[in-house]
């Protein structure tokens, strides 16, 4: 079987459309027929990252590859850049602004969760550039 | 346990019901969306107070059956009309969080 191909623009600052692009991520697995623990952790990891594109990067693209025995997705952003990733992945940390918050965001655990529920993970990020998030989902137990 | 009884035992109001005998297994409580989305288990009640259209998105991709609206906490406009969109089952209730999971249990 050959890779499905999905993108997606992520709109900056836009929650009426957060979490679109993960909806319709979760609904190919389903139909695809990916097992529901798996297709758990892939809607958990992708709405994090584009929650995150959402509110620190002003948007950015996922690309999404589903092949037969894992999904690959990579989220890039023209946004400021993570000057501290280390600091940026600890659990509770935080730098979203009080508003977001009120939102129910910005709890410190988007970058967490989003390597706890994938079998591989990379931040590639430059401050003033961007950042592009890989992450890998096996389809095995 | 169904959430035709969950809504009887809190007297809660409807905002949308498509699957009143959806059955409930397990249960989560909090705000911060983050928290919710990773540890509320598939086809639980979740109970909070936050009420923007974030939430419709959090129920929608944890699987979650029902969400109460907790403190008489009213979901705004656009909520309302995200969790008709996408079907899913929301009530609101007077009672606090803690009170509405003993009420339930």
């Amino acid at each position: 079987m050959t890779a499905l191909h999905l993108e997606f623009d992520v709109a900056g600052n836009n929650f009426v459309s957060a979490g679109s692009a993960s909806d319709e991520v979760k609904k190919t697995l389903k139909m695809l027929g990916v097992g529901a623990q798996f297709v758990r952790k892939v809607a958990i990891a992708m709405y994090e990252g584009e929650i995150n594109m959402v509110i620190h990067a002003g948007g950015g693209r996922a690309i999404v590859d589903i092949y037969p025995d894992r999904i690959v997705i990579v989220l890039t952003d023209n946004g400021p850049g993570i000057p501290d990733i280390e600091l940026a992945m600890r659990d509770g940390y935080s730098t979203a602004p009080e508003a977001i918050r009120n939102l129910g965001f910005g709890a410190g655990m988007g970058l967490p969760n989003m390597k706890k529920y994938t079998d591989s993970f990379k931040i590639d990020s430059v401050v003033g550039k961007g950042t592009t998030v890989t992450m890998t989902v096996n389809f095995a137990a | 346990m169904s959430i035709e009884s969950i809504i009887a035992d809190l007297g809660a109001r409807i905002i949308n019901l498509e699957e009143p005998e959806r059955e409930i297994s397990g249960g989560y409580c909090g705000d911060f969306l983050s928290n919710v989305i990773s540890k509320a288990p598939p086809d639980s009640v979740w109970f909070t107070v936050m009420n923007n259209q974030n939430v419709a998105a959090v129920q929608t991709l944890a699987d979650i059956a029902l969400t109460v609206l907790c403190e008489g906490v009213e979901p705004d406009e656009t909520l309302k009309a995200r969790v008709k969109d996408k079907g899913l089952n929301m009530i609101v209730t007077d009672l606090p969080v803690y009170e509405a999971v003993k009420a339930i249990e």
